[in-house]
């Protein structure tokens, strides 16, 4: 064996390697894009997650008006920073229910005497069933449902300042 | 407490890696009779009694469920049965790091306790190279991946409930992968320390192979085992994927199975010194690749929280120091390492280096096909690569290593010709070529299955050829071993050529009291009923399915509905018959009191894996009896020994 011979497989390893790095420091797509967007919601019903709230059935959202609902836990830190747009967007008269995920009714009323409480009906859903069933991987996570209870679109993590016209846009949209 | 103890045995560990590393290199550049040689040992013993202590405690933080452990808190719940809340210790990121570095210590011990066949400054070198792979495990654990990381607030409740990992497969499946992979870290240790003193040599090998058999044997059950729960399952019929995961515990497979031949032929014959050393790398390589494109997400685009980047790039960085050196050290040095002894193309070596070439072929298709779509994604564009690659480019080199390996073990050492052996090649062609005539006459066979079917064939009477004109209860247990697995290999082709050639599928939508047909089956729909577990509730559809107009058996496939997370899962059914199985599967209901029933009859689809159970037999058959020739050896030894200074002190003694 020539010497040369013996460093190819060192130079196919370098070749890997720096591919494999470029790879990882690359953003990836990392969200999960709900399969239910477009499609009706599934059907639920969910005890109330605070007593001053009542519960949320998916009854409850198709009332021929678009709404908000938003998924959120107390327990989670990017819902304690999207709870400002989320209050911009009920002064502007969106109507927006809540399911908390995995929490203690004395744990939400905390959270949400701290942070405000825009949601007109707040579901528990203790076992993430419900956010699985409509396609959400995580917290937060905001759903657009049309008049008809059908998904319009969904927004991945919290919602930032600059997310709210957007909203306010995708809300007409699902109206008209 | 108990968590801190654990934390605490894993620093001194690592701190007790780090002092191997360092007698063992010092002693190794120092050459023969340095003082520091004398602590590598111990160190390597010490360190492997703390991290089995380490992982002791991390067991025992699951066993009682100590909620403010974060590992515990996140994967693990007062309510689940006890042997679930063990397996929860290694059935999660940092748990089973841990394991794998436990199991590498405890290897450790071992070749530092028993291994003394080796020059003493290969075996200073070979612990070195150890705890210099160990070290790069515990920084990992202890730098990014803490498993007794404490929860500043208890948590209330644990949250892994998960039923559907509450299953003792996958439980055991994981584990057993792991024994292979450090296995193969310990080759490695051995190549490299071998590499380092350019000492080479047959007893390099001989103390390198049981390793290498070990790994190889658990790679093999684990990849048996987990086609086989994925077949069943899965629900889709389908035994292998060629989906990544899968790939990355194949291709250390035939990397150690390569390493495997090569090192029988540097004990046997001191050939393929650098091809062995190579060998010895890259199976490792594999592994670390393997976990790598597992634990990074790199590959599987799955969402965020499951992924960690800090973790992959920790990874990548271990994988850069341990098999770029060694390919640097294998480029630097392996020039320098004296030519092995030299051998005639027809003779058992010639046919080892063809079964040699052939699997690193295939491996190198695999990880190819393995790694194209993260090539062609760094381009932006997103490819799949699936069967239609795998399947006809591998058998290009597979078909010939077949062949090869049918002939190979009936030839000599270093020289022969195969006109010696040519009753027997005659023999296997023969049959190879009346089973394809039969075979393309019987049915219409695609091209693949047709090799397949006629290959096992032939294959099968070539692997018992060895032990021909010999006297049965005088074969050493190793040649037992090869004979087992090379008839095992057959065994698997002929189940893999038949399920893809003659399986029969019928789909059918029937109403209670209709009746289907499979292949010899005739299947008929008694009713369909809801039935409920302890956490799911399930369609169950009753079969009564008759072979060939025999007595009926019956079959309950489920369609499963779990509450926490809500998740459909189908569980087939299956009727086992020594020829084949019936695998059926309820589907959707087709309107009008019909229900969808999925019907398979896969003659002898379960060969596959009773072949790649008696590939594993094969394996500790041969491990078995190396290791016994080697005690007798080292007693006999002793003995020699012994007589000879019982020979001296008679001389010495003054006569009287």
């Amino acid at each position: 064996m020539t010497r040369w011979r013996l460093w190819v497989p060192l130079l196919l390893f370098a070749g890997f390697v720096g591919l494999a790095g470029y790879m990882l420091t690359r953003p990836k797509d990392e969200f999960v894009e709900s399969r239910m967007v477009g499609k009706e919601l599934p059907y639920f019903a969910l005890r109330p997650a605070m007593a001053e709230r009542p519960g949320l059935a998916s009854a409850d959202l198709g009332t021929g008006k678009p709404r908000l609902l938003n998924i959120f836990a107390s327990w989670c830190l990017p819902c304690i920073a999207e709870a400002r747009q989320l209050e911009i967007l009920a002064a502007q008269g969106v109507e927006i229910d809540g399911i908390a995920i995995r929490d203690r009714p004395e744990d939400v009323a905390a959270f949400l005497a701290r942070h405000g409480n825009p949601y007109r009906r707040i579901g528990a859903d203790d076992l993430s069933e419900v956010q699985l069933a409509i396609g959400s991987s995580g917290v937060p996570e905001t759903f657009v449902i049309d008049g008809q209870g059908r998904i319009a679109y969904q927004h991945i993590g919290d919602i930032r300042a600059e997310h709210v016209p957007m909203l306010l846009e995708k809300l007409a949209e699902a109206g008209s | 407490m108990i968590a801190e103890l654990g934390l605490a045995a894993l620093w001194l560990a690592a701190a007790l890696a780090a002092l191997q590393l360092v007698c063992g290199a010092l002693a190794t550049h120092a050459g023969e009779g340095h003082d520091l040689a004398l602590l590598t040992r111990p160190a390597a013993i010490l360190q492997g009694g703390l991290a089995a202590f380490s992982f002791a405690m991390l067991v025992w933080v699951f066993a009682i469920t100590d909620l403010s452990v974060k590992l515990v808190a996140a994967n693990s719940h007062a309510m689940k049965p006890l042997v679930f809340k063990l397996a929860g210790a290694w059935g999660n990121h940092e748990g089973s790091m841990l394991l794998w570095v436990t199991v590498m210590a405890l290897a450790g011990v071992l070749i530092a306790a028993v291994e003394r066949r080796l020059p003493e400054r290969t075996m200073q070198a070979t612990l070195a190279a150890q705890g210099f792979v160990a070290l790069g495990f515990y920084a990992f654990l202890l730098l990014s991946s803490n498993p007794f990381e404490r929860l500043p607030i208890p948590a209330a409740e644990g949250m892994g409930l998960n039923p559907l990992l509450q299953d003792l497969g996958l439980a055991f499946h994981p584990p057993t992968l792991y024994f292979g992979y450090v296995g193969l870290s310990v080759a490695f240790s051995f190549a490299v320390g071998a590499l380092v003193t350019r000492q080479v040599t047959p007893e390099f090998a001989r103390a390198m192979r049981p390793w290498v058999l070990g790994a190889w044997v658990f790679l093999t059950l684990g990849i048996t085992a987990g086609s086989y729960w994925a077949y069943y399952e899965l629900g889709w019929g389908g035994w292998w994927f060629w989906d990544p995961v899968e790939n990355a515990s194949l291709m250390p497979w035939l990397a150690a199975t390569a390493l495997l031949h090569s090192a029988g032929v540097l004990a046997a014959r001191d050939a393929l010194r650098a091809w062995t050393i190579m060998l010895g790398v890259v199976a490792f390589s594999m592994s670390m690749l393997g976990t790598f494109l597992v634990r990074s997400g790199i590959l599987t685009s799955v969402h965020a929280f499951a992924v960690d980047p800090e973790r992959g790039s920790f990874i990548l960085a271990l994988l850069a120091i341990y098999i770029g050196g060694a390919l640097l050290l294998f480029a630097l040095r392996a020039g320098t390492v004296a030519e092995g002894e030299r051998f005639a193309v027809a003779s058992r070596e010639g046919a080892l280096v063809v079964n040699n070439v052939m699997l690193s072929a295939v491996l190198a298709i695999v990880l190819l096909g393995t790694l194209y779509p993260l090539l062609t994604e760094a381009f932006d564009v997103r490819v799949s690569v699936g069967p239609p690659y795998f399947n006809p480019v591998g058998a290009i080199f597979v078909v010939p290593m077949l062949l090869v390996m049918a002939v190979g073990p009936l030839l000599r050492w270093r020289q022969d010709s195969l006109g010696r052996v040519n009753r027997e090649i005659a023999l296997v062609a023969a049959l190879i070529l009346a089973a394809l005539v039969l075979v393309s006459i019987v049915g219409e066979v695609s091209l693949l299955p047709l090799i397949g079917l006629s290959l096992a064939g032939g294959l099968a009477v070539a692997s018992l050829l060895p032990l021909r004109g010999r006297t049965l209860r005088r074969v050493p247990l190793a040649t037992w071993g090869m004979v087992a697995a090379h008839f095992g290999i057959a065994m698997a082709l002929f189940g893999m050529a038949s399920d893809s050639a003659f399986t029969k599928e019928r789909l059918a939508a029937l109403e209670p009291g209709q009746s289907a047909e499979a292949g010899p089956w005739r299947v008929t729909l008694d009713r369909v009923e809801p039935v409920a577990g302890p956490n799911w509730t399930a369609l169950q559809a009753s079969l009564s399915a008759s072979y060939k107009g025999g007595e009926p058996i019956v079959l309950t496939p489920q369609a499963r509905s779990f509450w926490a997370p809500p998740q459909q899962t189908t569980e087939s059914a299956l009727a086992t018959r020594w020829n084949g199985q019936l695998y059926a599967v309820i589907g959707q209901e087709a309107g009008r009191g019909r229900w969808q029933i999925r019907l398979w009859w896969k003659p002898f689809v379960t060969w596959i894996w009773l072949g790649g159970m008696l590939v594993a037999l094969g394996g500790v058959l041969a491990l078995i009896g190396r290791v016994l020739a080697d005690l007798k050896r080292r007693s006999v030894t002793r003995r020699a020994g012994a007589r000879r200074a019982e020979a001296r002190a008679l001389i010495a003694e003054p006569a009287e």
